[in-house]
């Protein structure tokens, strides 16, 4: 159970797609513009990564993988089809949003034209590849922590660009130099967050391991003068 | 005459410059920021795409005649994600340290927006030399950019360049670190990445004052 709520809050704060790892830049650049739209899309984008991390997970387990392929018998046992995973990625996305497009247009008509061209670009979205892509090189352990991580990283990528929606609306009043408005002065903020989001780092560094060394440090240090230099390769060791 | 006529050199030299594809389109900055800690990683991811961008648009200027229009997306993906697999292949064979450096961002040259869009605004409706001559062009475009990043994220940030150090030698104090200069460490944190990218936006739209937006 911790090690999902670890990759929760690891994935939306630590790790976010936009603010650590730059992906899904295009499209949450071009729609940032009113709050909306940028709703429809983060949730758009939440939906698919959470469709597609798991399944790019089956697949990179059963047949991708270094050895993967041993239910099929023992022989292909050292199979590694590992260079296959960027077509096999692509494909299963390109697929799933395709499915999940008719199924929304069938069951939803009023979601599907609210979500309107958004749908089918997402399949081209660096945040939905980026989101297997990671997933595979975090050798990410369970079926349901491959869940977690795509729901997770698409909510991260929907905070990261609500907030800059938000603050792209405010600004349009603002007194922004002509050659920086519209996309430069995005930049700068979205740098300007990326930076504040450095802050959550420490995050989830701590815990029970390390506060008995700092006390210990902190009584090593309150004795005489005479215990000061075996206080000073205590700490070195600690 | 030379090489290439009038119209053809403008399809290499207007994305090197008034129609950039990071700083005007606004194509492809996902890989363009998160790699550019080392001069040594964009120099090579800038060579990575300009090889997928070449071969690409003249495949798919090749075969747009016989693509059906509704499978065109997946035909460019399937070739685009083949052209990269080859690269991710080469660089692991010739580079194995700068391609764990990449990681993923190799494989995020398929879903890399300027690819794709050139594709559909280029190659599909143009012959193969011309769509070759522009495909280059957009990917020096790219490649300018992510030097530039590069350069100054790797200098400030830890006083070489390729690895070598150009300031002097940060632990001995020679050179610049002398007088107290200290290496900017915040420059290799990806935020800075997209402050440097605006700040040459404003340079670019300063210069040029057709690209300014409202």
């Amino acid at each position: 159970m911790i090690e999902h709520i670890e990759l929760f809050f690891k994935a939306i704060f630590i790790d976010n797609m936009v603010f650590a790892v730059f992906l899904g830049m295009c499209s949450y650049l071009a729609v940032s513009k009113k709050v909306t739209t940028a709703v429809g899309l983060g949730a758009a984008v939440i939906f698919v990564l959470a469709v597609t991390v798991p399944l790019n997970w089956l697949l990179d387990q059963y047949l991708l993988q270094p050895g993967a392929l041993k239910w099929l018998g023992a022989e292909y046992a050292d199979y590694d089809l590992g260079f296959l995973s960027f077509i096999m990625f692509i494909a299963t996305i390109a697929t799933m949003v395709q499915l999940v497009e008719i199924v929304v247009e069938k069951f939803s008509p009023s979601l599907y034209n609210s979500l309107g061209i958004f749908l089918p670009l997402i399949a081209v979205n660096c945040a939905i590849l980026g989101g297997s892509l990671f997933m595979q090189s975090k050798e990410i352990e369970t079926l349901g922590l491959a869940l977690n991580y795509g729901i997770s990283s698409g909510i991260g990528w929907f905070l990261a660009i609500l907030a800059i929606a938000a603050i792209r609306e405010k600004i349009r009043y603002s007194n922004v130099p002509p050659p920086l408005r519209g996309l430069g002065i995005t930049f700068i903020i979205t740098g300007l967050m990326g930076i504040g989001f450095l802050s959550f780092g420490g995050m989830l560094t701590g815990g029970d391991e390390e506060t008995p060394a700092k006390e210990k440090t902190v009584e090593i240090q309150q004795t005489t003068e005479e215990n000061k230099k075996v206080a000073n390769n205590t700490k070195i060791i600690e | 005459m030379g090489l290439l006529s009038k119209k053809d050199a403008k399809l290499i030299t207007d994305p090197l410059a008034d129609n950039n594809p990071i700083t005007i389109q606004v194509l492809g900055i996902c890989s363009a920021l998160a790699i550019t800690a080392e001069l040594k990683a964009s120099l090579v991811m800038a060579i990575a795409v300009l090889f997928v961008m070449g071969v690409g648009n003249v495949v798919i200027s090749l075969i747009r005649n016989i693509i059906p229009s509704k499978i065109r997306i997946i035909v460019q993906l399937v070739v685009v994600a083949s052209l990269v697999i080859i690269v991710d292949q080469v660089l692991k064979a010739y580079q194995y340290e700068l391609s764990k450096t990449l990681s993923v961002f190799i494989g995020l040259i398929i879903t890399n927006c300027i690819i794709m869009g050139r594709f559909e605004a280029f190659a599909l409706g143009n012959g193969p030399w011309r769509a070759f001559l522009d495909g280059i062009g957009n990917a020096l475009g790219y490649g300018v950019i992510l030097i530039i990043v590069g350069f100054f994220r790797e200098l400030l940030g830890s006083g070489t360049l390729f690895g070598i150090p150009v300031l002097g030698d940060a632990i001995d104090k020679t050179g610049v670190y002398s007088i107290g200069y200290e290496n900017n460490g915040f420059m290799l944190m990806p935020p800075m990445a997209l402050i440097i990218v605006g700040l040459l936006i404003w340079v670019q739209r300063s210069r040029n004052k057709d690209l300014i937006e409202d």
